[in-house]
C-alpha cells in the first residue's frame, strides 16, 4: 500500500465544497477510468466527499456505478486515476486494503452466514484470539457499545436466517462498523426494505452522520437521495454529469441528468371501465401452498384477473407474490385449492406444466431473468426460443431451425430496442436490461392471452423503464389479462387497474389503481394499516 | 485482476491454450528424460515415430484413438447436462458382456449383415443400461452420479468375473473367457476393407470401429447442438431452474443424458470385443473409460477436441511402447509418467496459463470503442 501525504489542494471537483482543503474529504477519486474490454464503465471520474456527510450517487443501471464503488473497495484495479482517502493517496488492491482504509461496504445482496448468529457473522474474520470464546467475549463488548452510540439495535444472538431483512441488514452495518469503518458505502440499501424499514435505515445512517461517519448511498430512488443526503453525484454512461448540493436540485432534474433527456411521468390505467363482459382469464379459489419443508407459503389466495386489465399484486419481496408467480405459470403445484387458467382447472392432482401453460397462451417474465429467464451461456437466439421450441417453425423433426430461429431473433431484438442487436452474442454479455427487453420480447411477440410478469423493470434503465411499460400497457389494450408482480410500489401504482397487496403468503388488502395511494400501499404492505397504525 | 469472465476468441480458447499446455507438460516430461540420462529430443522422435512413422505403428495410434474417442464423448455428453459420468470403464465392461451374450446366443443362426449391427446395438443398449441405473438414482433419489458410477465400475468387474469364471467360460480349458464367435460375426479390419478396394495395407487392430467413432462425433454434435433434445440437455445442464421454466424436465435430462452416455461408452465393446478379440475377455476395457475423462477435458467437450485429444492419447500409447522397447532405460511406468504429465497440466491445470494468455491478448488487440 501506497501512503503518501498529498502535496497541493489541486481540485476540479466542482459544487461539492470546493473551498474546504483536501483533508476535509473522507474520499477524493481524481480522474479514475476504468475499461473492459471495449466498454468505458468509468471515464475520467472526479468525485469529493467531504467527512460526516451523506453523499448520493445515482445513474441508471450499466451508468458506472458498482464499478466506482468496486474500485473504491479493492474489487477492481483502476485503469488510471488516484483515490485519496482522508487526504491520503492510497492504493486498494482487494477487500483487506480498503478495511484498513477505513471502508466499509454493504452490498446489496448480505454478504451473511444465514445459521450463524449475529455475533459470528460481525466476528467472522476478524477474530482475534485462537479461542472464539474469548474473541466473543470481546466483540460482544464492543458491539454494545457500538449499538448504542449509534441505536443500531440487533439481537446478537438470533441466527441471522431467522432476522427481518432489516435486521440482517443492520448486521451488515455492524460488520463495517465493528471493523472501524469510518467511510461506509451501502448499495442500493432500500431495495428489499418496507418503507417503514428504509425509513427506520436513514434514522440509523443520520445518526452515524452525526457521530462522523461518512455515507455514500449508491440508490435510483430518487425520492431517498432527496429525503437524506447532503450531495449527489450523477454518473451517466461512465461519466459524471453532474455534483449537487441536494437542497439545490429536484428529482425532476436528478432523472434528467440520469437519462440525459427530459421524462415524462405518466398513468396507465384504463381510461375507460372494464366492459362487463370481459372475459376472466385467472381466477383462483382458495388457492394454497405448503413448501417441501411443510412452511405455508400461500393462504387462501383468491383473486381473478380478466382480459383487458392489470392486476398488481404489491408486497415487500419474500411475503409469497414469487410462489404465486411460480403455481400461476405452472413452475410448481398448488397444495390446496384450484384455480382456472385460460379456461383450464388446475388442482395439485391436475397440475398443468409451463409447456402446457405456453400452449394455452399463458406466457409468464420470471422475476429471476438470470436464474430462469434464461441461459446464460447460450447465445441470444438460443435465449429467445426458451420454452418455444415446441413451436414447429423452430424445430422440424427435432431439428433446430436455427435460420428461424436467429432471424426471429433479430426481429423481436430490433422491435424491443436490444442492444447489441446480435443474435450470436452470449446472453450474459448483455446488460441487465438489454436482457430483460429480449426476455420480454420473447414472451410478448407470441400475442398471449394471460401475461404473468415479475419484476418487469428490475435492474432496468429510466429509459427502458418507459418503453416497458408501455409495452405491457399494449398488451392489456390488445386484450391480455396481465398479472404483476413487483416490489417497486411506482411502476405498481403506474400500471395497475386493481392492486392487491401481499402480506406472509395471504391477500390483505385490494384497492382500484386509481385509489391507491403511496402511504397507505406501504402501510398495507407492512400490515400495518387497519387498528392502531403504528 | 480476475481474467475468468473475460472472453477469448475462439481459436486462443481451443487451439493456443491446449498447445500451450502440452509445450508445458512435455517440457516437464523432457526434464525427467534428462534426469535419467535420455535424450529427450531422441524420446520424441521415437515416440512420433512409433505412433505415424510406418503403418503398422499408425494402426495401432489409430486402434487406441477409436477407444477414446468413445469414451471421450460419452463424457462430454454427459457434461453438458452438468452430469460427471466416470463409469465408463464399467459402461464398456458391460457393453461386452451385450456384445458376447448375442454373440454365444446368435453367432451361428444369424449372417454377418446382421449380426454387426445388432452387436453393435446390443453393446449401446448394455452401456446405457448400466449408466441408465446411476442416472435414474441422481435424477429420483438424490445419489450423487459421481459415487453411483465409481460403484458401478467395481460392481460391473465383479459380474463380469463372475460370468467369466462360471457361467462363460469355454468348458475345458483354465482361462476365463468365453469361445471364439463365428468368423462371421467379426467386425471387419481396416486391412481387410482396404482390400475391399484393392489397397493393402498392414495387418493392425484398427477395424471399422475407428469409422463408427468419427460417425458418432458427428452424431453428437448434431444432437448437442442442432436438435431440440441437446437444447434441453444443455438448458437443463446450464440452469436446472431455466430447464423447469422452459417446461424441460430436468429429471428425464438427466436419465438420458446418461443412457446416451453410457452408450457410447459401450461401444468401446465393438472396438475391443467385435473388432479384435472376437471373444469375450476380462478387463479388456483397460482403464479406456478412465482416460475418457481427461479426453473429454482436453477436447473441452467439443466432438472435434475430443478427437483431437483422443488422437493425442493415442499417440502416447502406442509412440510410448514404442519408447519403452526401444530405450530400455524408458519403463512402461515412465511413459504413464508423461502421460499423466499431460493429463495434469490438460486437465487440473487447464486454465493456469490462461490469465497470462488474456493479458497478452488485452495488449496486443485493439480496442473497439462500445458505448456502454
Amino acid at each position: 500500500m501506497v501512503n503518501e501525504p498529498i502535496s497541493t489542494a489541486e481540485t476540479s471537483v466542482p459544487a461539492v465544497a470546493s473551498t474546504t482543503s483536501d483533508s476535509r474529504y473522507a474520499i477524493e477519486l481524481k480522474k479514475i477510468s476504468k475499461r473492459f474490454g471495449a466498454v468505458r464503465a468509468n471515464q475520467d471520474i472526479d468525485l469529493a466527499v467531504s467527512k460526516g456527510t451523506i453523499h448520493g450517487i445515482v445513474g441508471e443501471n450499466g451508468a458506472g456505478k458498482s464499478t466506482l464503488m468496486s474500485i473504491l473497495y479493492g474489487f477492481y484495479q483502476a485503469d488510471s486515476g488516484d483515490v485519496y482517502i482522508n487526504g491520503r493517496k492510497t492504493l486498494i488492491k482487494n477487500s483487506r486494503d480498503a478495511i484498513a482504509a477505513g471502508i466499509g461496504m454493504v452490498h446489496q445482496h448480505f454478504m451473511l452466514v444465514d445459521p450463524f448468529t449475529v455475533l459470528e457473522n460481525v466476528m467472522l474474520g476478524a477474530e482475534e484470539h485462537a479461542l472464539i470464546s474469548r474473541s466473543a467475549t470481546d466483540a460482544r463488548r464492543e458491539l454494545l457499545r457500538l449499538s448504542d452510540t449509534y441505536q443500531l439495535t440487533v439481537e446478537l444472538d438470533q441466527p441471522v436466517g431467522e432476522l427481518q431483512v432489516g435486521e440482517q441488514q443492520r448486521t451488515e452495518i455492524l460488520k463495517a462498523l465493528y471493523r472501524k469503518a469510518d467511510i461506509l458505502i451501502l448499495d442500493e440499501p432500500t431495495g428489499v426494505l418496507t418503507p417503514q424499514e428504509a425509513d427506520q435505515l436513514f434514522e440509523v445512517l443520520k445518526s452515524l452522520k452525526h457521530q462522523g461517519v461518512t455515507v455514500i448511498l449508491i440508490t435510483h430512488k430518487l425520492r431517498e437521495i432527496m429525503d437524506i443526503t447532503d450531495t449527489v453525484s450523477v454518473l451517466r454512461q461512465g461519466q459524471m454529469v453532474a455534483h449537487r448540493n441536494t437542497s439545490d436540485t429536484s428529482m425532476q432534474e436528478l432523472a434528467e441528468l440520469m437519462v440525459g433527456r427530459a421524462l415524462t411521468e405518466t398513468n396507465h390505467q384504463r381510461s375507460t371501465p372494464l366492459p362487463t363482459d370481459a372475459e376472466t382469464r385467472i381466477k383462483t379459489n382458495n388457492l394454497g401452498v405448503v413448501d417441501e419443508h411443510g412452511k405455508t407459503r400461500l393462504t387462501e389466495i383468491n383473486l381473478e384477473v380478466k382480459s383487458g386489465e392489470i392486476l398488481g399484486i404489491a408486497g415487500v419481496a419474500g411475503n409469497g407474490q414469487s410462489k404465486l408467480l411460480e403455481v400461476l405459470a405452472g413452475i410448481s403445484s398448488p397444495t390446496t385449492g384450484e384455480f382456472m387458467m385460460n379456461g383450464h382447472e388446475v388442482t395439485r392432482d391436475k397440475p398443468m406444466g409451463p409447456l402446457k401453460m405456453r400452449q394455452l397462451r399463458v406466457h409468464h417474465v420470471p422475476e429471476d431473468r438470470l436464474k430462469l429467464g434464461l441461459v446464460k451461456a447460450f447465445t441470444a437466439a438460443e435465449s429467445s426460443v426458451l420454452g418455444y421450441l415446441y413451436k414447429e417453425k423452430f424445430t422440424w423433426r427435432g431439428l433446430l431451425q436455427l435460420h428461424n430461429i436467429k432471424k426471429m431473433c433479430a426481429r423481436l431484438m430490433e422491435g424491443f430496442d436490444v442492444r447489441p442487436g446480435n443474435p450470436k452474442l452470449k446472453s450474459a454479455s448483455f446488460s441487465g436490461g438489454n436482457q430483460q427487453k429480449l426476455i420480454l420480447a420473447r414472451e410478448l411477440d407470441k400475442s398471449p392471452e394471460v401475461l404473468l410478469v415479475g419484476q418487469p423493470t428490475r435492474g432496468v434503465d429510466i429509459g427502458a423503464i418507459e418503453m416497458i411499460h408501455q409495452k405491457i400497457v399494449d398488451m392489456r389494450d390488445g386484450g391480455c389479462a396481465v398479472l404483476l408482480v413487483s416490489v417497486e410500489l411506482d411502476e405498481i401504482m403506474a400500471l395497475s387497474d386493481r392492486i392487491v397487496v401481499m402480506y406472509e403468503g395471504r391477500i390483505v388488502a385490494e384497492v382500484n389503481g386509481r385509489d391507491a395511494d403511496k402511504t397507505m400501499l406501504g402501510l398495507m404492505m407492512a400490515n400495518a394499516h387497519t387498528g392502531a397504525a403504528a | 485482476m480476475n481474467t475468468s469472465n473475460i472472453e477469448l476468441p475462439a481459436w486462443l480458447e481451443v487451439v493456443v491454450i491446449p498447445i500451450l499446455n502440452i509445450i508445458m507438460a512435455l517440457f516437464f516430461a523432457g526434464l525427467i528424460m534428462l534426469a535419467i540420462g535420455v535424450n529427450p529430443f531422441e524420446a520424441v522422435r521415437i515416440m512420433l515415430n512409433g505412433a505415424f512413422g510406418y503403418q503398422e505403428g499408425l494402426g495401432y495410434t489409430l486402434y487406441y484413438t477409436t477407444n477414446f474417442i468413445f469414451t471421450g464423448l460419452a463424457v462430454a455428453v454427459a457434461f453438458h447436462a452438468s452430469l460427471f459420468n466416470i463409469g465408463g470403464e464399467g459402461q464398456a465392461y458391460i457393453g461386452g458382456l451385450g456384445v458376447g451374450l448375442v454373440f454365444l446366443a446368435l453367432d451361428s443362426v444369424l449372417p454377418a449383415l446382421l449380426l454387426i449391427p445388432i452387436g453393435i446395438a446390443a453393446a449401446a443398449i448394455f452401456g446405457a443400461a448400466w449408466a441408465f441405473i446411476p442416472g435414474w438414482l441422481q435424477a429420483y433419489r438424490g445419489s450423487h452420479v459421481v459415487i453411483t458410477t465409481i460403484m458401478f465400475n467395481f460392481i460391473a468387474s465383479a459380474l463380469m468375473v463372475y460370468l467369466l469364471v462360471n457361467v462363460l467360460i469355454k468348458p475345458g480349458q483354465m482361462s476365463p473367457e468365453s469361445r471364439y464367435f463365428e468368423e462371421s460375426s467379426w467386425l471387419p479390419q481396416m486391412h481387410d476393407a482396404f482390400a475391399w478396394f484393392g489397397l493393402s495395407i498392414t495387418k493392425t487392430p484398427l477395424n471399422l470401429s475407428f469409422v463408427l467413432a468419427l460417425i458418432c462425433c458427428v452424431l453428437v454434435w448434431i444432437y448437442i447442438w442442432r436438435t431440440r433434445w441437446g437444447y434441453e440437455l444443455r438448458t437443463a445442464g446450464f440452469s436446472e431452474s431455466a430447464a423447469v421454466y422452459a417446461g424441460i424436465k430436468p429429471r428425464r435430462v438427466v436419465v438420458s443424458a446418461m443412457c446416451i452416455s453410457g452408450a457410447l461408452a459401450g461401444m468401446v465393446a465393438v472396438n475391443e470385443i467385435m473388432g479384435v478379440h472376437h471373444r469375450l475377455i476380462m478387463n479388456f476395457p483397460a482403464g479406456y473409460g478412465f482416460t475418457g475423462i481427461a479426453v473429454a477435458l482436453m477436447g473441452r467437450n467439443h466432438p472435434v477436441g475430443v478427437i483431437m485429444a483422443s488422437l493425442l492419447f493415442g499417440v502416447l500409447y502406442q509412440g510410448g511402447a514404442e519408447l519403452a522397447f526401444e530405450i530400455p532405460k524408458i519403463t512402461r511406468e515412465m511413459v504413464v509418467a508423461v502421460q499423466g504429465l499431460i493429463i495434469l497440466f490438460s486437465g487440473a491445470l487447464a486454465l493456469m496459463l490462461r490469465p497470462w494468455v488474456v493479458r497478452l491478448y488485452l495488449m496486443v488487440r485493439p480496442v473497439r470503442e462500445v458505448s456502454a
